[in-house]
Parts: structure tokens; C-alpha cells; sequence
């Protein structure tokens, strides 16, 4: 008995198979090429970011020597030791003597492009070390604006020649700038620094991290370990998932409405920015809380209340230690995603102009985001390449907290 | 005294509390003749700071908020402010002005008739401040003189410290609670108000939107604020534009990450793909404002089109639809994994391609999933703020064009707000307005998409 089996492999079917394993390889080429997109315009936004830059973290500088000897500009050292002794040293017209030599030095034209805050670079060299006042110095001082787009071969022709002049007789030059990270805000971009933005920025987490952190956890504890099964419950559970979803600007509205109606003399101040941010932080606190709670295994509360603890010792000696790393990573992420918060901050009013750094929760401040907004919308050019800059650092801050967060989780990651 | 310092005493206080409770519990327990208490000291202890803090911190919270308005009343009452211009702006700033000086802010006041109500105003913050350290104090030590009375030996400190511990926990629950009422109610009691000067058909309908914060309050023309361009716009960048580069690009990144990728690349590109959900709006904003957007004007140039914006809503959409990838990686991800691995092991065995099997079993299974993710990338996305504001137009257009400049609601309530308008302007409280709209559509999204990600979890289980 012979049985007929059909042929399977036809020319069809082979026709067919190859069309299929076509398609297979196209679908397959069509996911890497989306994630290999994704990547690349990550890769290129860092990468415009980091060119830019590294611009920012310098600026275009005057060499000009100045005999302060020859200025009669005296100072005993004590005094230098105060506050006020910019004031003193302006008093004594140390701002005309670096104008003179800089007109001495490097004529008439270039003088007039010195940045006018550049004698407190002087001052603040003088009140470093005094003793340059008996001697002759040369002092590297920031060019102003323009000059400095000259130099970049920007803006005027007539800038453009003074800038190549001046570089040809080596007396311009653009240096590292580590003022960037010491200095505050300011009208020329060349003089600006992100340390008052800086501070405010940490002021601002700090009430958030005061604020969201104890509320988050121990809201966590109560809706994961007592809260009852009721309406109540209901009700919170769903608050907290919909604040998470909230738009993060309607609670710059809230903020806006209630705290700055409460409090209108803390306008842009940190503890009022700290409040709207940590209202935006507490329910991602929340709802990590809850899951590192979930994780930690029903046997380890069992066996403490087999030996006799209360519910409440139960938690807190045993449930919330356990938990805490995860609640840690959570809060972490939180606070990164506060950090780079622009939009509420916006709308209570954080975007003034502020020269100095913060000196307390209630001062007006700015903050790191907000001082990248508020330079973006600079039309000199030179705020480019500062901006830039300010976003490097910002990010490396999110970067290092983020870097926290996942060494947290890996080192203290138990599966039970 | 400063608040901090304030609250700082109100913790030596407490401590100091503590230790005095502490060291009582002690005596009780060395006395008793078995040498046990029904509570450990440490319970009394804590029994005795929390009555001393707690009140102490409610009183100095709710005198923070009230002693203001008690200054500023005193200070209206003395005779130097009979010189006060009756009512409006120029009063509020001389007070504080004033103010500023009196409490050691600024140096000097800009205003001479200010220099007047310096004096006034630190008397009066002097004697509010005398008045509110001696109320904290001695509520303080009501609370600690009550609690400590009532340690006994038989003292049942733990059961009255954990009912304690258990109210504020509740306490910190209802956190959640009142910020949600306080948002609601805020916009809710502004919109109210905005609706009283414009018509909320007007709003809804209307297709001209151009406030004019310098217009006559009182009477508002109502054909200015027509929120409708407003909302395609809204609609056009985030729902279309970014959608249309988020959901494939995050579908296919989800699909490669979970079925096709090795180990190893998985390690890698997962935390990419984080950091692009990382980075902060304000710089997704800057680039788009920076690099996106003239780079598309300029091919727009040169493939002819006439006189395209530099602020185009393309622009806007794409860094968004990128910003928004992550997002729906990861839920599409998510509810991939959640299909039961036989209905995968079925289409494999009955000879399907992995593409196949992706395409016809896992994706129409996962639908609900990837849909409801991608409801709530909607709502993120029509929620995002910087992007807009720095790359989009505050020109509102009624347009399909996407190389044309477009505004969004986010767009129009930073402007209207960070103006120098009044808060009683009808410009300002459609900022408000717009908010609650933003709020309500928002929330919609969502309460649908978890709906629909419960139930489809709750199939497959």
C-alpha cells in the first residue's frame, strides 16, 4: 500500500516562505531603526548641548596690566577682611583707575568695550590678597558683550577688526571661566554666573524634600498597612493617582491662588516654590512608597506580631526599615523631576531678575531651570553658549541623582 | 524671631520634654515591684513631646497666616497711615515698602511717604512677634504640663502614643485629599469669576482669541476670547503631531526592547531611553527653540513653501512626540507583557513568524493596554508646558498648515499670567479658565485609560 503524501515544499510555498521571512527581516530592521532613532536624537541633543556648551564655560577676556601702586588706591588689610569693601574700593575710584590703564593699554576704542562691572573682578582680586596693591599686576577682565561677539567673528564689522586687532597684538584671548560657577545673574553674558540659580535651586528641593518626604511615606504606611477598605480610602487612592497626572502647571495655578493669596510678600521666594513642588512630588513618593511597602514580605509582619509587637511597632521597626531603600530610589526621582520643574515655578512668579544669591527661605530667588528659561529668551548671542552651559550643569545634577537612585536600587534590591 | 527659629525652639522644647518624661518612667519603673510598666519610658517620653510639639507647630502654622493681617491692621490704625492714598496699588506698595524696612530686607524705602510707616511697622511687628512667642509658649507648656501629669505607673503611654501616630498618619493621607479640593476649588471660584465678564459660550465657541490686558475691565469683549483656536492648537501639536512621532517610534522600541533584543542590548538602550524621559522639558524646549525650529523653517524655505513661521507647530510637535517616546515605550511594554505567554506559544507552534505572531496576536491582544498608554501620553502631552512656551507661537491660529505658527492653552495661560495684568482682569482669570479646562480633560484621559487598563488586566488573569 502506498500512500500519497502531497509535496509540501512547492514553488509556491517557497515563493511564499521567502516573502514571509521578507517581511519578518523588515519588521525586524523597522524596531531597531526606531530604537536606533531614539538614541540618536538623544546623542544629538547632548552632543548640541555640550558643543555649545563649552563655549559657556568661558569668555572672551582683556589682558590689561595695572599699576596699583601707581593708583594710590590704599586699603589696610583689615578692612579688607569686611563687608562693604567692594563699596570702599569703588569709593576710592578703583573703577576710573582700571578705565585709565585699560585706556593707556589698549586705546581709546578698545577701552570703551571693557565690561562695566569689570573692576570688581579687580576689587575682588585685591580683596583676595591685598598685597598686589604694592605691585604691579595684569589682570585678565571680561570684554563687553559685543567685543566678545567680535571676537567670535559675530556682530559689527567695526567690533570684528577691534576684536582681530586686539588678538593680534595678544591682548585678548578667551580663557576658562571659573566665576561661571560662582557668580549670579547679570545683564552681560559675559559676567553672568548660575551660582545665585544654583542655590535657589537648593533651597527650593530642600523645602520640597522636607515637605513631600514625611507626608509621602506616611501616607504610604497608612493606605498600604491600616487604611480600611472604605469610601475614604477610595477617595485618597484616587486623589493620589490623579494629582500624579495632573499637568505639573495647573499646580503653579494652585499655587498662584492659594499660597501667594496667603503669603503675597513670598513672591519667588524658595519656600513658596518649595510648597508647589513638593504637592507635585508627594504622590510619585507616594506611589513608590506603596510598592517597596508591597515588596516587603507578609511573614516578616507576622512574625513580629507573633512575638508580641503592636501595629504599630510592626511597621515602623520592621516594615519601614525594610522598605526604605526602595522609598529612597522613589523619592530620589521625585526630586530629579522637581529639579527640572519649570512650568508651576513660572506661574508663582520665580522668573525675576535676581543678581544676588538667595540668602534664606525668604529672599527672591531663581532657580537652575528657570535661569535657563530666562537666558533663552536673551537675544545677545553670547547667552547661547551660557545657557548651554547651565543646561550641562543641570543635567549633570540630574545625572548624579538619577546615577544615586539606581545604585540605591541594585545595592539594596532584595528579592525575598 | 524668625519662623525657623521658631520651630527650632519648639523641638528643644520638646526634646527637653522628652528627657523630663524619660527620666519620670524611669522612677516609676524602678519603684514598681516587678520592675516592668505596662509601656516602655520611651512611650511616655514621646507622649509628653508630642503634646508639646504638636500644638506648639499648629499655633505657630496658623499664626504665620494670620499675624500679617494683624500688623497691617494695627499699622492702618496709627495716624501716619491717615496720609495713605485711599485704596489701589500705589497703597499696597508703600506698605510694603514699609514693610521691607521694617522687617530688615532693604535698606532704604524708594517712596518718602513710605519712610512714615517704617516706625509703625516695626512696632507692630515687635509686638505681634512678643505676643506670638508667649502664646507658643505657653501652649507649649499647657501641652507638656497636662501630658506629664497624667504619667502614671499603670499610664497606658503606648496605646495613647500610637492613636497619636495613627492621626497623622490619616493627616498625612488627607494631604492628597485637600490638594486636590484646593485645585478644583481654586479654579473652579476663578473660572466662576471669569464667566461672570465673559459669556462661556463666547469661550467655548468663539474663534477669535485676543485678550487685551490693558483693556477696560469692566466691560470685556467677549468676541476676544474665543478659546477655540486655542484648543486645536492644543490638539494639533500634542495629540497629532507628537503622536504621530511617539506612537510608532514607541511602539517599535517596545516591540524590538521585549522580543527581539539580546540581553545585553536591552542592558543598554533601557536606560537611554530613560534618560530620555529624563531630561528636563526646559531643555527639550531650548532645543527645539534653538536647533528644531529654524532647521525646519529652513527646509521649509527650501522646498518652497512661502514665508513658513520660525515658530512653526511643527517644531513643538516633534521634540514633544520625542519627549513622549519613553512614555509609550513603556506602556506598550507594559501590557505587551501582561498577554499570557500561550496565546504567543499558539501562533509560534502553528508555524507564525515572530513578526506574525507580533503583528496578529500580541499587539490586537495588548490593543487596550497600548491604547489606554496612549491616552495618557495625550494627556502629558497636551499638559507640557516649556516646550511651548519656548517653541511655539503665542499667535493663535486657526490653521492645518503645521509649518504655521499655532498656540496652546499651556502657551496662553503662562502669558496671560505672567504679565503685568491685575488679577481682576478678565485676560487674567481666562488663564484660570483655561486651566480648568486643561484640568478636567486631563483627568477625563485618565480616569478612562486606568479604567481600561484594570479591566484588561483583569481578562487576562
Amino acid at each position: 500500500m502506498t500512500e500519497r503524501i502531497a509535496p509540501t515544499r512547492t514553488p509556491a510555498f517557497e515563493a511564499r516562505l521567502k516573502k514571509r521571512y521578507a517581511a519578518e527581516r523588515r519588521f525586524r530592521a523597522l524596531g531597531l531603526g526606531a530604537i536606533l532613532f531614539s538614541v540618536a536624537v538623544l546623542v544629538f541633543l547632548l552632543g548640541t548641548m555640550v558643543l555649545n556648551g563649552i563655549g559657556g564655560f568661558q569668555r572672551v577676556e582683556l589682558e590689561i596690566p595695572i599699576d596699583l601702586s601707581e593708583a594710590g588706591i590704599a586699603a589696610d588689610p583689615a578692612a579688607m577682611q569686611q563687608t562693604g569693601a567692594v563699596q570702599a574700593l569703588e569709593a576710592q575710584g578703583l573703577r576710573d583707575v582700571v578705565q585709565f590703564y585699560a585706556q593707556q593699554e589698549l586705546g581709546e576704542e578698545a577701552a570703551s568695550e571693557l565690561g562695566g562691572q569689570a573692576w570688581r573682578d579687580v576689587a575682588a582680586a585685591i580683596i583676595a590678597d591685598p598685597s598686589i596693591l604694592h605691585e604691579k599686576a595684569t589682570f585678565s577682565l571680561p570684554a563687553s558683550a559685543d567685543l566678545a561677539s567680535g571676537y567670535e567673528g559675530e556682530g559689527s564689522p567695526e567690533m570684528q577688526a577691534l576684536a582681530q586687532r586686539l588678538y593680534a597684538e595678544g591682548r585678548i584671548a578667551k580663557n576658562f571661566d571659573p566665576g561661571f560657577l560662582s557668580r549670579s545673574d547679570a545683564t552681560n553674558p559675559q559676567q553672568v554666573g548660575i551660582w545665585g540659580a544654583l542655590k535657589g535651586s537648593m533651597l527650593t528641593m530642600l523645602v520640597t524634600l522636607l515637605l513631600a518626604f514625611p507626608i509621602g511615606v506616611l501616607a504610604a504606611l497608612y493606605l498600604e498597612e491600616y487604611a480600611p477598605k472604605n469610601r475614604w480610602t477610595d477617595m485618597i487612592e484616587l486623589s493620589i493617582n490623579n494629582l500624579a497626572a495632573v499637568p505639573s502647571i495647573i499646580f503653579g495655578l494652585l499655587g498662584l491662588a492659594v499660597f501667594l493669596t496667603l503669603f503675597p510678600n513670598l513672591r519667588s521666594a524658595p519656600v513658596i516654590g518649595g510648597m508647589t513642588l513638593a504637592l507635585m512630588t508627594m504622590p510619585v513618593i507616594v506611589i513608590a512608597g506603596r510598592n517597596a511597602i508591597k515588596a516587603v514580605p507578609p511573614s516578616i509582619r507576622d512574625g513580629a506580631l507573633a512575638v508580641g509587637a503592636s501595629p504599630v511597632q510592626v511597621v515602623f521597626h520592621h516594615v519601614l526599615p525594610l522598605a526604605l531603600p526602595g522609598i529612597l530610589t522613589g523619592t530620589i526621582i521625585g526630586m530629579a523631576r522637581a529639579l527640572g520643574e519649570t512650568a508651576p515655578l513660572l506661574m508663582i512668579g520665580m522668573r525675576a531678575f535676581v543678581a544676588t544669591p538667595p540668602d534664606g527661605f525668604t529672599s527672591p530667588a531663581t532657580v537652575l531651570p528657570m535661569q535657563i528659561f530666562l537666558w533663552s529668551d536673551e537675544i545677545d548671542r553670547g547667552f547661547v553658549e551660557r545657557t548651554s552651559a547651565a543646561i550641562i550643569v543641570l543635567l549633570l545634577f540630574l545625572l548624579v541623582m538619577n546615577g544615586l537612585a539606581i545604585y540605591l536600587r541594585n545595592k539594596f534590591e532584595k528579592t525575598w | 524671631m524668625s519662623l525657623t527659629l521658631l520651630l527650632l525652639l519648639a523641638l528643644g522644647l520638646g526634646l527637653a520634654g522628652w528627657l523630663a518624661a524619660r527620666a519620670r518612667a524611669w522612677t516609676f519603673r524602678r519603684e514598681s515591684a516587678d520592675g516592668r510598666l505596662p509601656s516602655l519610658p520611651t512611650y511616655h517620653a514621646w507622649y509628653v513631646a508630642l503634646w508639646i510639639v504638636l500644638p506648639m507647630a499648629a499655633f505657630i502654622a496658623l499664626w504665620s497666616a494670620i499675624a500679617p493681617g494683624l500688623v497691617t491692621q494695627q499699622v492702618l490704625a496709627s495716624p501716619a497711615a491717615a496720609e495713605l492714598p485711599e485704596f489701589g496699588f500705589q497703597r499696597q506698595t508703600m506698605l510694603n515698602e514699609a514693610r521691607a524696612v521694617a522687617a530688615g530686607a532693604s535698606q532704604a524705602v524708594f517712596n518718602p511717604q513710605a519712610a512714615a510707616l517704617v516706625e509703625p511697622y516695626r512696632d507692630a511687628l515687635a509686638h505681634y512677634n512678643v505676643i506670638g512667642i508667649v502664646v507658643a509658649l505657653l501652649i507649649a507648656f499647657a501641652g507638656g504640663t497636662f501630658a506629664f501629669l497624667r504619667l502614671k505607673p499603670d499610664f497606658a503611654a503606648r496605646t495613647r502614643v500610637e492613636r497619636i501616630v495613627m492621626a497623622i498618619l490619616l493627616g498625612a493621607s488627607l494631604v492628597a485629599i485637600l490638594t486636590t479640593i484646593g485645585i478644583f476649588a481654586s479654579l473652579v471660584f476663578e473660572t466662576v469669576r471669569f464667566f461672570g465678564m465673559v459669556s462661556p459660550l463666547d469661550f467655548l465657541f468663539g474663534t477669535h482669541w485676543g485678550p487685551d490686558p490693558m483693556a477696560n475691565a469692566a466691560n470685556p469683549d467677549g468676541s476676544r476670547y474665543g478659546a477655540i483656536p486655542l484648543f486645536w492648537g492644543t490638539l494639533f501639536i500634542g495629540a497629532i503631531i507628537a503622536m504621530v512621532v511617539a506612537i510608532p517610534l514607541g511602539l517599535m522600541s517596545a516591540i524590538y526592547l521585549t522580543q527581539y533584543a539580546n540581553p545585553t542590548l536591552r542592558k543598554w538602550i533601557k536606560p537611554a531611553l530613560e534618560i530620555l524621559a529624563g531630561v528636563p522639558t526646559v531643555v527639550y524646549g531650548y532645543f527645539a527653540a534653538l536647533t528644531i525650529a529654524p532647521a525646519i523653517r529652513d527646509i521649509a524655505l527650501s522646498l518652497g513653501a512661502n514665508n513658513p513661521s520660525s515658530e512653526s507647530a511643527l517644531a513643538a510637535g516633534l521634540v514633544m512626540g520625542v519627549m513622549i517616546i519613553p512614555f509609550v515605550s513603556s506602556m506598550a511594554d507594559d501590557s505587551i507583557a501582561a498577554v499570557p505567554q500561550a496565546m504567543r506559544d499558539g501562533s509560534l507552534a502553528m508555524g507564525a513568524t515572530k513578526s506574525e505572531t507580533i503583528r496578529r496576536v500580541l499587539v490586537p491582544a495588548a490593543l487596550p493596554g497600548i491604547v489606554a498608554g496612549i491616552m495618557l501620553a495625550v494627556s502629558r502631552a497636551i499638559g507640557e508646558t516649556m516646550i511651548v512656551v519656548m517653541a511655539a507661537s503665542t499667535a493663535a491660529n486657526l490653521s492645518a498648515n503645521p509649518l504655521e505658527a499655532m498656540t496652546t492653552v499651556t502657551v496662553q495661560i503662562v502669558a496671560m499670567l505672567t504679565g503685568e495684568g491685575s488679577f481682576d482682569h478678565p485676560a487674567t482669570l481666562s488663564a484660570f479658565a483655561l486651566g480648568f479646562v486643561l484640568f478636567l480633560v486631563t483627568l477625563g484621559l485618565n480616569f478612562v485609560a486606568l479604567r481600561v487598563v484594570k479591566r484588561y488586566r483583569e481578562a487576562y488573569d
